[in-house]
């Protein structure tokens, strides 16, 4: 199955990219967007899904920072 | 005495952590697809950017087979610093608690700061005075430390927060100002600035090389 992994800094952390990418946006006319968030997708097939939680614990994310989502496509 | 310091695809830092590490012992440089520390007595993990820094700094290394003897050797006892990247490396390998984020301000940093002694429990601040201010360079682009807030307060009820950036100088948005920490044994310690930088007076300082001469001194 092909799966795509979204990994997200966790609520309540400061993340810099989404703060620095909502500035960005009034002198672009979209003064009315809000609460960007940066994170990152990493797409991957596996044939046995129920150990993907794991391997996003202890690789693609860090679950004291990050927060995940496993989405199949 | 012998070091060994770390040397990942992408380290940076390993030739001045090996050039500060021979002014106070013997060192040798220890490849990372390496699996024994055989006649190593302290291990520094150095700064760079390991396996590209790709997913998290310091996520791919801390697979590297001789992180598991690193883990190994830290679990007997043994001491170990990591600088910058190592630092990362051995937040990720679960060594150190905590992690380091982007710098509060997306930039990559380039400066010489104070950092003060908060604990001189660590076997790395042995013999320092509390308070007392060491001149070394950071340069990073993801230093801030971040851990929860009962976390931050066990690590400072157990003298586990070994260095602060001294008051005004915090460059990153790290919580509470911190710049460097240990495990609860004091025989793990991971730093963002770079001690190994400071070893000499024709660079700046030679404050640096305090904590690689602390290091010699226990594991000797």
């Amino acid at each position: 199955m092909k799966v795509r992994v979204l990994i997200r800094p966790k609520q309540g952390i400061l993340d810099p990219q989404g703060k620095a990418v909502e500035r960005a946006l009034p002198a672009l006319g979209f003064g009315d967007v809000t609460h960007v968030h940066v994170g990152r997708l990493v797409e991957l097939e596996a044939e046995d899904s129920s150990r993907l939680p794991e391997l996003c614990e202890k690789l693609l994310a860090n679950p004291l920072i990050e927060d995940y989502e496993i989405h199949e496509i | 005495m012998r070091f060994g310091v770390l040397q990942f695809p992408g380290s940076c830092d390993e030739r001045d952590a090996l050039i500060a590490c021979d002014r106070v012992a013997d060192a040798t440089l220890i490849w990372h697809e390496e699996r024994t520390l055989d006649g190593i007595d302290a291990v520094v993990v150095p700064g760079g950017f390991s396996y590209g820094d790709y997913l998290r700094a310091g996520a791919i290394a801390r697979f590297a087979p001789a992180m598991e003897a690193v883990a190994e050797f830290a679990r007997s006892g043994g001491p170990v610093l990591g600088i910058c990247n190592g630092f990362q490396v051995l937040c990720e390998a679960g060594l150190l608690t905590g992690a380091l984020l982007p710098n509060n301000g997306l930039r990559f940093l380039c400066r010489q700061v104070d950092l003060e002694i908060v604990s001189g429990e660590s076997v790395f601040t042995r013999g320092m005075e509390i308070g007392e201010c060491l001149s070394v360079p950071v340069k990073h682009m993801t230093g801030r430390y971040f851990a929860p807030d009962q976390t931050l307060d066990e690590l400072e009820a157990r003298g586990q927060v070994v260095l602060r950036y001294a008051m005004g100088q915090n460059p990153n948005g790290s919580a509470r100002d911190i710049a460097g920490i240990a495990n609860e044994a004091g025989n793990v310690m991971g730093l963002m600035p770079h001690p190994e930088h400071a070893v000499d007076p024709l660079t700046g300082s030679a404050d640096g090389l305090r904590l690689f001469k602390a290091m010699a001194a226990v594991a000797a």
